[in-house]
């Protein structure tokens, strides 16, 4: 076709030495840090991604630092080819990568072959023993704000059941479920949750059948963590149900029944990394907390929400930003073992191999 | 021959010198018109895109630029567009060798994933215990006997049970992409990765390597291989004229007493193959494990592949690297211009139906016409 002499002439290139290419396609900015963002899904899908993109916003206004972003990239080496093309065309020097498929083998691969440039990848996955310096880990616990959503959700139903959409039973969902839970009993001893799970992280109908038969069982408030909260808030809504929120603001598509929801606050890491980079300093390799770091937070309270509720969340908030523990033991798991021996810091490892709904979850994980 | 044959005259020398000339001539503006039309298509696509790109604001003078920055102009850029033709050129040939015998099978995403499956769950058992040459072998033949199995499978269900082609293989995809789920999120599930199920990592030395000098993985020569043999068996063997009468018309094959069971079968199997290897070459290059990245629509874009490239095994390749650009460049025309990824989508759309309805144009042009007045007398 019309462009074979040049690949031709451009294949010899680089193999004669593709480094020396590479060096050659690097422009110079203005920017001092280019940060290249790699998102799995669309930029507006009311959830995860979305949750980043609002913090990449917030990013831009930084002076000194220039975004480049991409959505849609699956997990595959397409991720690989984005990111290093944000690196050679764009001269990022700092690459977020916001899935967790993109980590191995492709953000450690490529965190090897660019030892100048810093990755970090959203969740906790960095190994300080296997994987390279200039890559790390951040995360925020999630969980800390679905105490809250626990907290406003039980002073705000009338059923006293509460219902969880999820999609897979791993630990940080089962986290999540089991401190709504909590944040609910804390406030309201006859709460329950029901957990029905999809199987897989973004599957809209199932999410759909799930909210109407959580409403069907009884439940007046619905949840959900899956990748995109937006079928299950809505679904919530025409059923006449509450609803908590998950990841991003599900807040517009909800006016009636929205009390609140659990958010990430990516903004106070990616603000972080901009600045220590921009001093010179080394990025820390595992980013991570709840309220007490400013790493997550809890959407503007809406109509669901009542009064009481309102109040003790906002309570709730305060107690976390303290460090107040949501896993004081002991505690038992929906089969009657005993699960948390005693009371656990928020951020304690232990915590992390979840692998149980606690008591007050009706749901199995198998 | 030529001691057997009656000396020439000169002048009978340089009247067959030009007749071979001519002939030569013809044939090449015979041909041409399988260049002119594509070109004039993707041309007319094109324009029809800059008016888009205008639209919504766009200069098409910059996404030209991005396109040749991000998808040719440098060796990087070349090399990640060459990457991401590998799975394309394979997965278009499973469309072609269907298409050339009169099946439309679009089921090549399934033998993919089916493939690569196969491939990364044999692998575990024998990691570490046969040498990596060996397990990559057996890795390779069992995607492509998969694969082969899974096509040829709906080219059966075609042959014997008039069960719609484009349907069941269709189908079969969901059913393949069933089928790895639920290994991979169950028994064949890697411990050490619980929040993407996958199968166990084969490990660094059971990887195919990339083609020395470059970053571009052995899949992409693969394909090229293929797609030469390939077009050697259906263009310049007996086996490949059958299986062309019999995508002609089927009933006259038939009646010619063609194999066309058989026929169908080997098309459908070697197509199948092919997607099996793409899958392996997934698998063993690239992600080192079977999950459900695997289904990454691959399959799907082949057949557009194979589409624009009218079931030419040779034409696939370039198509394919076409389309690796676009893709690669795509993200840097987010990334510059600010629009969503669907725009290169878009484009990929447009190309796809200017081309369908070029189809018509084909013998429209005198110029194209076999016009040799002394051939006819």
């Amino acid at each position: 076709m019309s462009f074979s002499p040049i690949s031709r002439r451009l294949f010899l290139q680089s193999t004669a030495g593709a480094a020396a290419g590479l060096t050659l396609s690097r422009p110079a900015y203005a920017a001092d840090l280019t940060v290249g963002i790699v998102y799995v899904g669309p930029r507006d899908d009311f959830g995860w991604n979305q949750a980043h993109a609002v913090a990449i916003k917030a990013l831009k206004s930084v002076a000194g630092v220039k975004v480049v972003e991409e959505e849609n990239v699956p997990e595959t080496d397409a991720c690989a080819k984005s990111m290093e093309s944000m690196i050679n065309l764009d001269g990022a020097g700092l690459i977020l990568a916001t899935s967790f498929g993109y980590y191995a083998p492709f953000m450690v691969d490529l965190a090897k072959k660019y030892p100048k440039v810093e990755f970090r990848h959203a969740a906790p996955l960095w190994n300080k023993d296997k994987d390279p310096k200039n890559a790390g880990s951040y995360f925020g616990y999630l969980n800390q704000a679905h105490y809250v959503d626990g907290v406003a959700a039980g002073l705000s139903t009338k059923s006293n059941k509460l219902g969880f959409v999820a999609a897979k039973p791993i630990s940080s969902v089962l986290s999540n479920i089991n401190s709504f839970m909590l944040g609910a009993k804390s406030v309201n001893k006859d709460a329950m949750v029901q957990v029905i799970f999809t199987g897989d992280w973004s599957l809209p109908v199932r999410e759909a059948e799930a909210t109407n038969a959580l409403v069907d069982a009884g439940c007046d408030v619905i949840t959900c963590h899956v990748d995109g909260p937006k079928v299950v808030v809505e679904t919530a809504e025409k059923r006449g149900a509450k609803s908590c929120g998950h990841n991003a603001s599900q807040a517009p598509l909800a006016p009636k029944g929205f009390i609140t929801g659990a958010e990430y606050k990516w903004e106070t890491i990616y603000k972080g990394f901009a600045s220590a980079l921009g001093k010179g300093a080394t990025l820390s390799n595992f980013t991570s907390g709840g309220y007490e770091g400013d790493m997550v937070q809890n959407t503007a309270f809406g109509a669901g929400a009542t009064e009481p509720a309102i109040k003790a969340a906002t309570a709730a908030i305060a107690d976390l930003k303290a460090k107040k523990p949501i896993y004081a033991g002991p505690l038992k798991d929906n089969k009657g073992k005993v699960v948390i021996d005693k009371t656990y810091d928020n951020l304690d490892p232990f915590l992390d191999k979840m692998d149980y709904l606690l008591e007050g979850v009706v749901g199995s994980i198998t | 021959m030529v001691s057997n044959a009656p000396a020439m005259t000169p002048s009978q020398a340089t009247a067959s010198k030009d007749t071979a000339a001519r002939l030569w001539a013809r044939s090449l503006r015979v041909n041409s018109e399988y260049l002119a039309i594509p070109l004039l298509a993707l041309l007319a696509a094109s324009l029809l895109f800059s008016v888009f790109l205008l639209l919504v604001g766009k200069s098409p003078v910059d996404f030209v630029s991005y396109v040749w920055q991000g998808g040719f102009g440098s060796a990087f850029s070349f090399q990640n567009s060459l990457q991401r033709s590998a799975p394309l050129i394979l997965t278009a040939l499973a469309v072609a060798m269907p298409a050339r015998i009169g099946l439309t099978m679009i089921g090549g995403e399934g033998a993919l994933v089916m493939g690569g499956f196969a491939c990364a769950a044999l692998a575990i058992p024998l990691v570490g215990i046969w040498p990596p040459w060996l397990v990559l072998i057996v890795m390779a033949i069992a995607a492509m006997a998969v694969g082969a199995l899974w096509v040829g499978f709906a080219g059966y269900l075609r042959f014997a049970h008039g069960v719609n082609e484009t349907i069941s293989s269709l189908l079969l995809t969901y059913v393949g992409i069933a089928f790895m789920n639920f290994f991979v999120e169950g028994m064949l599930r890697d411990a050490a990765n619980p929040n993407k199920p996958s199968t166990k990592q084969i490990g660094e030395a059971y990887m195919v390597g990339k083609i020395p000098g470059t970053e571009v993985h052995w899949g992409f020569i693969a394909g090229i291989v293929l797609s030469v043999l390939l077009y050697i068996l259906m263009e310049r063997t007996t086996f490949g004229f059958a299986a062309r009468v019999t995508g002609g018309n089927m009933r006259a094959a038939l009646m010619q007493g063609l194999p066309v069971s058989r026929l169908i079968i080997i098309c459908c199997m070697i197509a199948g193959g092919c997607a099996g290897l793409a899958g392996y070459y997934e698998v063993a290059a690239i992600q080192g494990r079977a999950n459900a990245s695997l289904a990454a629509g691959y399959g799907f874009t082949g057949i557009l592949v194979s589409f624009l490239a009218r079931h030419n095994p040779l034409v696939i390749v370039p198509v394919a690297i076409l389309f690796g650009g676009l893709v690669a460049a795509g993200g840097l025309i987010q990334r510059r211009m600010g629009m969503p990824d669907a725009t290169v989508l878009v484009l990929q759309g447009l190309i796809f139906v200017v081309l369908l309805a070029s189809e018509t144009l084909y013998g429209r042009f005198a110029f194209f016409k076999d016009k040799m007045p002394e051939a006819r007398t």
